[in-house]
């Protein structure tokens, strides 16, 4: 295994843990209505197959424990992990701890004898935590997703624009709280782009 | 500060314990909150706000709304400032500086007005007889033209506001919070619906703001704010004051703009924007736009002093200033009296009232002559006077059902002339959204129809102008808007609000006034008071056959500037039907367009400026280069480092210093920005076929293989490297510019074409980061940091590819190259590409490792005739073209092989790739110059090719150029001149392989 | 801006999709057995009709699919979204 020193997450380069570790009392305009976080490292795994047949079904539920939601722009999994992601008809993202190295071997030894496909994209995508009661108005402000509590709510999930990165949008709880899942070398701008469309609600970083 | 000279002493919205100081045209003024700036300036007596942009006659304050015309000012100075900001709309706040536009050297003292020095040279059409002429005398009257008029003055520096924008969704969108909206509002929200309820003025009420109306038997002023309370405290219903719905597009999509802290001014916005783009989807638009008042058109009709009568009447009513000390009303409907009264009341003198009706019979013109106000029926006004204010008026009698005017002139001394020709519905929006209006005869205006989207207008922007028949409509279309997304009220049934009104008579005749003796010609009528259009100058258009209104419109620029002809429009087409002999029925109106006010462009920008103007792509590795001194080069939205400058080093020299390293020793590159794309399932090798040109079935497992991907017309559209990684298991690489494009080309004949192939693709650029290590000691620094594999050149040849541990990571090494150099592809998961970067760079040290850039790399793939798609080649070139026939297999078919036999693909003559060599070895040949065989040639002459790439090769001494030459095979050894700025140079044509002809460095 | 029934996700904003120009361009099934002038009229002519239109649109920041749309070029009205291989709606044939 490769020394830890090696590591860098997406967004490492701005000092977001410091920022997280400054008291809120210190920070100035201490009334924060939108909160960001880099998630920490996920395993994320693209998984593409027929949702039809019961033994893709069957063989994806013996390695996750559920089977990939057919139903579109829903995630199965809930709040926890593993999660999988409905990105289309026929792709899934599946997301679980990172710990849990195991799951791309599993998935591809359950699903070797079926046309599926099964890669590790757990670098491809960074994680944008986004909650606080100024979060829906954030999102409104780049994404022409409706993400009204009637059109959109928990476990709904679905590839959208944002600004101009394509993201995808994960709602986790009714507060709301979502994550946003976006390639790498666009990171550093939506984060940007997040921090200078919530200024007006104000911006707190956790960890 | 002087005294508020015309300010009432109690009434109005104005709040008098806040007062506010302003300064206009440099004198500084004081007014209170609650006013705009015009009911400021006119609560100061200030008369003249601006000159006309022909004639530059002074003008005043017109309207009290978004249809001004005259009043139009530069607000703010510096980067804070605003072209063209109308008065009327502008809340006053402390501080404000406004100046006038048109002016010079000022509004009061006009240079070109005191010469007369605009007007002969704009008549009608002036800027299409111009241009007929030679331009040389366009030039002199532009000089004079820009310097005197034009509106407006962009801003001086950088914008240093902060704009939103922000997309939202709802059920019923209300435009406009007058009764009719707020009534439509009221009876959607209270169901539950998602209601946005948009009005352009800084709170809700519209027209009831201006008078003293009864809605369900109490102040409206009353029952306005309880319907906003009610309305704020629906959780579904959001109320958006100060926003202007501006646009109305496709499929209920509509575009407003909020001005969030333009009333503060422009210090005190905080972390708020300045102003916000609502980009507004709706299932169902109600459209509450209310109606605009149109001036009659009579002789000298420009004079300040001269304004709408619903104006005067809202400047003594809601803002509590005096227009004028003694009025006259000039009308052909009921409307107007309304105003006498109120001004009358306001403690203006109302010195008669003149009616173009012989015999109004109304209970308005029955309340007015009961309190003892002058009704002059059956008269007009036909001339004006005053120099910078209006000082008295003549009326006539009219005869002839208003053709022309007759008996003695009576001359009435006043300072304000306020006048009616009746009322146009808003229909703008209406209109945008591809409703179709009709003339309405009765009222002389033109009305919603029908509509073509989900779409309902109310109130007055749908004709129905009395305040209980706005009140019914609004709320039944709001009911019914609710009723039709399927939102319906709980709990006891509520009604719609209502009003006992005064009934009106139907106006009287609109046309344009006759002058006495001056049947054509004489005093200016004017029908748009922004562009200075007359009614002669339509008369003119028409006689040259501009009878078309859009024609009429271009030819005169009636209904152009910033007010779009809100007051202009219809009497203009009045006008023209009458010349016609038909009606605004038979002519039809021009198109409406948005904005339907100016809207800034800081905000249609919104926060997509600076450093946010457009998405950055960064490699892990993206913050090392940065302090490496890496200048940066777009590709598409990626960032590549293009050389890195040392310190003392120009481009040149940076650049040459990297391609030595390279070939001498080491050279190391971020490739993480092409494109990878990973290939599974059985049919794989299939797919690959099929979009490739060279066949795939029999590369073996660890090996790699270069190709073309062409378009369906037989075009390079790509090229890459392509492994395979296992049995039904393949890698691709794209280039950095069409990885997306790529992906998508596969996924839609995947899902197009050939559904039945079993076989996934899935982009995995983002997953890794690539690390290309090329030149001689490559192999030497890769093999302290793997130990697992044979680098060995015969255990791990060129195109091939190998699983190994680098640096204690799970990476794959491909022996591909770009540079023709012994090279190494290496790829680790992307959060391990900076710490391998620097673990290399420390390491190579020993070596002098050298990052290159996409410059080096240019240079040094040029020297090997490697191509570039996108430089070499651009959608018209064939492998074939390139030379590149070897890679096209016969013996199977692709995307694009049947387009290489057609007649011009096959043809001789085609432009072929070549390399050239310049007789000057110093001479780097710009990229894109054209070839010709022979320069002296008495022009045109004949292109025969063009350079596609051309460098100094510091590896060669000398510079080295690619180029597409028309037959360039057959021409070996032969001249060719290249056409250059102060003359041509001679090149000779050769084989495009510069460097290593052999190979033997990229199998070493 | 057109709101797009996706047949996956519903209706979402037009700047989601990329539009693939008219549908139901049959590739030839064997290339070499048509003429220089019918194989360009499959690569490059199309109809431009005003009024009713069958096109390609796919949901590139979305779902991803391929899917057809018949809409009026003038109105821009959508009277169906239906999938790839799906007949289009009151298509007897």
């Amino acid at each position: 295994m490769a020394d830890a020193y090696l590591r860098q997450s997406p967004l490492a380069h701005l000092g977001l843990a410091a920022r997280a570790a400054i008291p809120p009392e210190d920070i100035e305009g201490t009334e924060a209505g939108v909160v960001l976080c880099e998630r920490p490292a996920r395993h994320q795994i693209g998984l593409r197959g027929d949702a039809r047949r019961p033994a893709f079904r069957a063989a994806v539920k013996g390695v996750l424990g559920f089977a990939p939601p057919a139903k579109a722009t829903t995630a199965a999994g809930g709040t926890g992990l593993p999660r999988a992601l409905w990105l289309g008809p026929d792709e899934w993202l599946v997301v679980t701890d990172d710990d849990d190295a195991a799951t791309v071997a599993d998935l591809s030894e359950a699903l070797a004898r079926q046309h599926a496909h099964v890669v590790d994209l757990s670098d491809a995508r960074a994680v944008i935590g986004l909650a606080g009661a100024g979060a829906r108005d954030v999102l409104m402000k780049g994404c022409t997703l409706d993400v009204h509590r009637r059109a959109f709510g928990p476990g709904r999930c679905t590839r959208t624009l944002l600004a101009r990165a394509q993201v995808i949008v994960h709602q986790i709880t009714q507060a709301p709280d979502y994550d946003l899942y976006v390639q790498r070398s666009f990171a550093e701008y939506l984060w940007a782009w997040l921090e200078d469309a919530g200024t007006e609600y104000g911006v707190r970083v956790t960890a | 500060m002087r005294e508020q000279s015309h300010r009432l002493a109690e009434g109005g919205r104005i709040d008098r314990a806040t007062p506010l100081r302003f300064t206009f045209n440099g004198r500084r003024y004081g007014g209170f909150a609650g006013d705009t700036l015009a009911s400021a300036l006119l609560a100061n007596g200030v008369s003249v706000v601006g000159r006309g942009v022909k004639y530059h006659r002074p003008r005043g304050i017109f309207s009290a709304g978004s249809e001004e015309p005259n009043a139009v000012v530069q607000l703010e100075t510096g980067a804070h400032t605003l072209a063209n900001a109308r008065a009327t709309r502008v809340e006053l706040y402390d501080g404000l500086v406004a100046t006038s536009v048109n002016c010079w050297p000022s509004a009061e003292y006009d240079f070109a007005a005191a010469l007369g020095l605009l007007s002969p040279l704009l008549p009608a059409g002036f800027y299409y007889k111009t241009f007929k002429w030679p331009a040389s005398l366009w030039m002199t009257y532009e000089a004079v033209i820009r310097r005197a008029a034009g509106l407006g003055r962009a801003p001086d520096g950088p914008d240093p506001d902060r704009y939103d924008k922000i997309n939202v969704h709802c059920d019923v969108l209300v435009v406009g919070g007058g009764p009719a909206g707020l009534a439509a509002a009221l009876a959607a929200g209270r169901t539950g619906a998602r209601v946005i309820l948009a009005d352009e003025q800084n709170e809700m009420g519209g027209a009831l703001l201006d008078g003293h109306d009864e809605i369900d038997g109490a102040p409206a002023q009353d029952w306005t704010a309880e319907a906003a309370a009610r309305l704020d405290a629906m959780d579904e219903v959001r109320c958006l004051p100060r926003t202007t719905v501006f646009g109305y597009y496709h499929h209920n999509f509509l575009a407003a703009l909020e001005r969030v802290t333009d009333h503060l001014g422009p210090q005190d916005a905080g972390v708020l924007p300045r102003q916000r783009l609502w980009r507004i989807r709706a299932r169902k638009v109600i459209l509450a736009t209310g109606a605009i008042e149109r001036p009659p058109v009579f002789a000298g009709n420009d004079r300040p002093g001269i304004m709408l009568a619903h104006a005067a009447r809202t400047y003594v009513n809601r803002y509590a200033a005096r227009p004028g000390r003694r009025a006259v009303l000039f009308t052909n409907n009921d409307g107007a009296y309304r105003a006498a009264l109120d001004l009358r009341a306001a403690d203006v003198e109302v010195a008669a009232i003149v009616d173009t009706r012989p015999e109004p019979t109304g209970d308005l013109p029955a309340e007015a002559e009961s309190a003892d106000i002058e009704l002059i029926a059956g008269h007009a006004v036909v001339a004006t006077h005053g120099r910078k204010r209006l000082s008295a008026i003549e009326v006539m009698a009219l005869g002839d059902g208003g053709g022309q005017v007759s008996g003695e002139a009576r001359r009435i001394p006043c300072d304000l002339l306020a006048v009616s020709g009746g009322w146009n519905p808003t229909a703008h929006l209406f209109s945008q959204s591809g409703g179709r209006l009709r003339f309405d005869a009765t009222g002389a205006c033109l009305v919603p129809a029908v509509a073509a989207q989900a779409t309902r207008p109310a109130g007055a922007g749908n004709g129905t102008f009395a305040l209980d028949g706005c009140l019914a409509e609004g709320w039944a279309a709001g009911a019914a808007a609710a009723a039709e997304v399927g939102s319906r009220a709980r709990g006891r049934a509520a009604k719609a609000p209502g009003a006992t009104v005064t009934p009106e008579e139907p106006p009287g005749d609109y046309g344009v006034v006759p002058a006495p003796g001056h049947p054509e010609g004489g005093p200016k009528h004017f029908v748009d008071l922004q562009n200075d259009v007359t009614a002669a100058d339509i008369a003119l258009a028409a006689r040259e056959g501009y009878g078309s209104v859009e024609h009429l419109k271009r030819y005169t620029t009636l209904g152009m500037g910033t007010d779009q002809g809100k007051t202009a429009n219809v009497a203009g087409l009045a006008i023209l039907a009458r010349l016609g002999g038909t009606d605004v029925a038979g002519t039809g109106h021009t198109t409406f367009r948005p904005p339907y006010t100016p809207v800034t462009f800081g905000a249609l920008a919104g926060r997509d400026v600076g450093a946010l103007s457009d998405a950055a792509r960064r490699t892990p590795m993206h913050h090392w280069h940065e302090r490496a001194g890496a200048r940066f080069e777009d590709v598409g939205q990626w960032k590549r480092p293009w050389y890195y400058r040392h310190p003392g080093e120009d481009m040149a020299g940076a650049v040459e210093r990297e391609c030595l390293a390279a070939r001498n020793t080491l050279g190391i590159m971020d490739a993480t920005t092409l494109g990878k794309i990973d290939i599974q399932g059985p049919d794989a090798a299939e797919l690959l076929d099929r979009v490739y040109t060279n066949a795939w079935s029999k590369l073996e497992v660890g090996r790699c293989r270069y190709s073309l991907m062409l378009g369906e017309d037989g075009m390079v559209m790509d090229d890459g490297v392509t492994a395979r990684l296992g049995r039904h298991h393949y890698l691709m690489t794209t280039t950095t510019g069409n990885a997306a494009r790529v992906l998508a080309w596969l996924e839609e004949w995947l899902q197009t074409e050939w559904p039945e192939l079993r076989v996934y693709v899935a982009s995995v650029t983002e997953q890794w980061a690539t690390i290309t290590l090329c030149g001689p000691n490559a192999r030497r620094l890769l093999a302290e940091f793997t130990g697992d594999v044979d680098l060995g050149t015969q255990a791990f040849p060129f195109m091939a590819w190998r699983a190994a541990t680098v640096g204690g990571i799970a990476a794959r090494l491909f022996r591909v190259s770009f540079t023709g150099e012994l090279s190494f592809e290496i790829n680790v998961p992307a959060r391990y590409g900076l710490g391998l970067w620097t673990a290399f760079m420390n390491a190579g040290e020993k070596y002098g490792i050298t990052p290159l850039g996409t410059e080096a790399m240019h240079v040094l793939r040029a020297e090997k005739g490697y191509i570039i798609v996108g430089q070499e080649t651009d959608g018209t070139v064939t492998p074939a073209d390139l030379g590149m026939d070897w890679i096209v297999s016969s013996k199977k078919d692709f995307i694009g092989r049947r387009s290489l036999g057609r007649t011009d693909t096959a043809r001789p003559g085609r432009k072929q790739l070549v390399g050239l060599e310049t007789e000057d070895a110093a001479l780097v040949l710009p990229e894109g110059a054209h070839l010709v065989e022979n320069p002296g040639q008495e022009p045109p002459v004949p292109t025969i090719g063009h350079v596609t790439s051309s460098y100094h090769s510091a590896n060669l001494g000398r510079s080295i150029a690619l180029a597409l030459v028309k037959g360039g095979r057959g021409r070996m050894g032969e001249a060719v001149h290249v056409a250059l700025e102060g003359g041509a140079a001679r090149a000779v044509i050769r084989d495009p392989v510069f460097f290593d002809v052999q190979g033997s460095r990229l199998h070493g | 801006m057109l709101l797009i029934p996706c047949p996956w996700c519903g209706r979402r904003d037009e700047s989601e999709f990329a539009c693939g120009g008219e549908a139901h361009i049959a590739r030839p099934a064997d290339p070499d057995a048509v003429s220089d002038a019918e194989w360009a009229d499959y690569l490059f002519m199309r109809t431009n009709p005003k009024g009713a239109h069958r096109e390609r649109w796919v949901h590139v920041h979305g779902c991803g699919r391929w899917f057809n749309v018949a809409r009026h070029t003038v109105t821009h009205d959508i009277s169906a979204a239906y999938k790839v291989g799906e007949k289009p709606p009151g298509d007897a044939s």
